[in-house]
């Protein structure tokens, strides 16, 4: 089991990429659907690389991702 | 609206969300505009900083930037273009209790703003500057400001910026800042910790962050947009921690200083006041009990 | 409420306008100001800056008038009364200011000791001519109350107003001295404390929850907070709506706009103040305020003893103008003479109440000294002729 996982609030993301850009583990793409204003959101490619350290969050201009830690 | 659309932890909210009025998102900052980034790390200073947020006022001018205090969950001041310091100087002297925050732009602090500011640092006035710097008076469509870098392309320098631009952080020292540093979007964790670091130290301090305005300046400049901007930043940047101010000016695509450049002790504007009142006065001073005077 | 003794320096004075004044802001409970050095206005904030220390306050002389007309308004935020001091130079720089306090609705007052202008002009000389400045100076619609004394004894006792009213009605004041008034020096009698009504601002009651800081009472006058007490409230100079937040829209914009001006209607004429002397029988009714009015006062009495029934309407709130009392002098007089320091403020605004029912008679001056009593005289005779 991964020791995090991310949380998206995809109506909020604008597409910037930051998240996945900066993620140190590359968890994330910007997946091919879009949402409702037309972004493309990020989505999870390699759940199980998910440490929680919330990097995405601390990076995402619209407050639309953050990491959590999973409980051990 | 939280619309989450992966399996995640139950009852998870984002951890920014009680430090931000979320009953007006979503905000009117550009896709990969690197405000909200700020933002973001401010939330997470004022969280581990566990000062009572209910003491902490945050004050703004105007531009893009000014929009923060609006957005913020605290008592919160949009004030008018480049008067938040002299504001906020007001807020802190009627009630010293305050930890009061101006929150604004290149343009707002240095140009319209730019007396009020060294006289508050002149002071050492107990007030924290974080100065969003994106080069640019973005709100109004991108033009020249005291910080954009010369030879840079903006609406009222269609030519070609060639004044010269201010160092920001050289200017906060000289006119006598406790503590200057300098970090961009893409240092989120410095950032957040030099917020923090701020948020418990007295005296002026000043924070410039260097942020992408994808919109107007990185697109004027065919700088691609504002992911491009912090990959920029990631690899241009180089921390140095006590670098003198004087070497640390910006350019439009040289290398950038960011670090911890000042960190001084010096009494704050209302120590000297006391000290210098109770010297020459005795027991005739009286402490200043100002919130109290408005009530009834 | 009553004065806290702490700023009342009661007793029997003899002090110039400048200094009574300053004695009305600590009276009124004033703990913070901010200025930038004008003549004819720095004594005011230089009696302050040496009163304030032993009263329990702060005066910081800020780095322009830009800056000392927001400090005080940040510090009216943090909880104090505060006021700043200025005359027409520095008035002008404040005027982005002033329109920032009315639509913020931050109670404070700006004093203005009115000089001859425009630009630098006659800083050691009265005049009256800022006094449309006063009410029209900063731009976008907004109103103001602007007292005018014309004794030291009345810039104490105007002052002290000024403070209560800003209080009332979530409104900056302006206090529209001249430098004659400035600079006279008569007796001021400061009374005790407990014989001084102070208005407290009027903090909500309500929980952070309920309270909307710009939803008005049904005075259409909203309550104030302070920070720091766990309102997290919002405050901007952008079109707003009853949070606080920005709201740019027409219907907001409207809605705000008018209740602004409203709030101000129950003072306007009903508790309009100014001093009416003769005005029963009078056939010529001058209009005066400040300093002029005490010339005025000896012009009145030299055309009754010529037989003339003039009269006095002294303003003492010039804005909101109190209109309804010229329109019904206008009623029943041959005709108005306004003299003023200046080439003609506040008669248009008694001719345009007066709408062609009495004459208007301007009496300018382009400032600098006091007109003659003869000048007003005559005047008053041309017009009952």
């Amino acid at each position: 089991m991964a020791k995090g996982q991310v949380a998206i609030t995809v109506e909020r993301c604008k597409g910037c990429g930051f998240c996945v850009e900066f993620c140190p583990t590359h968890v994330l793409a910007l997946s091919s659907a879009f949402n409702s204003k037309g972004y493309h959101p990020p989505h999870v490619v390699a759940g199980e690389k998910c440490s929680g350290c919330d990097l995405c969050g601390m990076y995402c201009p619209d407050f639309a991702i953050f990491g959590a830690r999973n409980a051990r | 609206m939280s619309e989450a659309i992966l399996d995640v932890p139950l009852n998870a909210t984002n951890p920014v969300e009680p430090f931000l009025r979320m009953d007006r998102m979503p905000h009117i900052w550009c896709p990969a505009c690197g405000i909200g980034t700020t933002v973001n790390c401010f939330a997470r200073a004022l969280e581990s900083s566990k000062l009572n947020l209910n003491k902490v006022a945050i004050v703004s001018g105007i531009g893009c930037t000014g929009r923060v205090a609006g957005y913020a969950n605290l008592d919160s001041f949009h004030t008018t273009h480049g008067r938040a310091i002299p504001f906020a100087t007001g807020l802190k002297l009627s009630n010293p209790e305050l930890q009061v925050v101006v929150y604004s732009g290149d343009g707002d602090l240095f140009a319209i703003g730019g007396n009020h500011f060294i006289h508050a640092a002149r002071r050492n006035m107990d007030i924290k500057v974080i100065c969003v710097n994106n080069l640019t008076y973005a709100m109004t469509g991108g033009q020249t400001g005291p910080a954009t870098p010369t030879e840079v392309i903006s609406a009222t320098s269609p030519y070609g910026v060639f004044e010269p631009s201010f160092n920001l952080v050289q200017l906060a020292e000289a006119a006598g800042a406790s503590y200057v540093a300098r970090w961009t979007t893409y240092h989120v964790k410095q950032l957040s910790r030099a917020m923090e670091e701020v948020l418990h130290r007295k005296g002026f301090c000043f924070i410039e962050v260097l942020s992408p305005c994808p919109t107007l300046y990185q697109r004027r400049n065919k700088m691609g947009d504002g992911l491009d901007a912090m990959k920029f930043y990631k690899q241009v940047s180089k921390v140095r921690n006590g670098a003198p101010t004087g070497e640390c000016a910006l350019t439009r695509a040289g290398e950038i200083v960011v670090g911890k450049f000042v960190d001084r002790e010096r009494p704050d504007y209302l120590e000297l006041l006391q000290h210098q009142m109770k010297e020459t006065l005795g027991n005739r001073y009286a402490d200043p009990e100002i919130t109290t005077c408005s009530e009834g | 409420m009553h004065a806290d003794p702490k700023g009342v320096l009661t007793g029997v004075h003899f002090l110039d306008g400048d200094h009574a004044c300053c004695e009305g802001t600590l009276a009124a409970g004033a703990r913070f100001a901010a200025g930038y050095p004008i003549t004819p206005s720095t004594e005011v904030v230089e009696r302050f800056a040496w009163r304030i220390p032993t009263v329990g306050g702060i005066f910081i002389q800020m780095e322009d008038e830009l800056a000392a007309s927001i400090a005080i308004q940040g510090a009216v935020w943090g909880g104090a009364k505060a006021f700043t001091v200025t005359s027409g130079p520095g008035f002008s720089l404040m005027m982005e200011h002033i329109g920032y306090a009315a639509i913020t609705e931050t109670p404070c007052v700006f004093i203005d000791v009115q000089r001859g202008g425009p630009s630098t002009g006659l800083p050691t000389l009265p005049a009256q001519a800022d006094m449309m400045q006063a009410r029209w100076g900063s731009h976008g619609d907004y109103s103001i109350i602007a007292l005018c004394p014309n004794s030291p004894q009345e810039c104490f006792d105007l002052t002290v107003t000024g403070f209560n009213l800003a209080e009332e009605f979530r409104v900056p004041v302006m206090m529209m001295l001249d430098e004659c008034v400035g600079h006279m020096t008569e007796k001021v009698i400061i009374p005790e404390s407990d014989q001084i009504a102070i208005t407290p601002r009027r903090y909500t009651h309500q929980s952070p929850e309920e309270f909307r800081l710009f939803k008005p009472r049904e005075d259409l006058v909203p309550d104030m907070v302070k920070a720091g007490d766990g309102y997290k409230f919002h405050v901007t100079g952008l079109t707003h709506d009853e949070h606080g937040y920005p709201s740019m829209n027409v219907e907001t914009q409207d809605k705000l706009v008018r209740r602004m001006q409203d709030k101000l209607k129950p003072f306007t004429n009903g508790r309009a103040l100014f001093e009416g002397v003769d005005l029963d029988d009078a056939e010529v009714v001058v209009v005066s305020y400040g300093i002029t009015s005490r010339v005025a006062q000896r012009a009145t009495q030299m055309a009754r003893a010529q037989g003339v029934r003039a009269g006095i309407f002294r303003l003492i709130s010039a804005w909101p103008f109190p209109e309804q009392h010229i329109r019904e002098l206008a009623g029943r007089v041959k005709a108005f003479v306004v003299p003023e320091l200046n080439m003609g403020q506040m008669v248009h605004e008694v001719e345009r109440h007066a709408a062609g029912r009495a004459k208007t008679i301007s009496v300018p001056h382009a400032g600098g000294t006091v007109h003659k009593p003869e000048v007003i005289l005559q005047a008053i005779l041309e017009a009952a002729r």
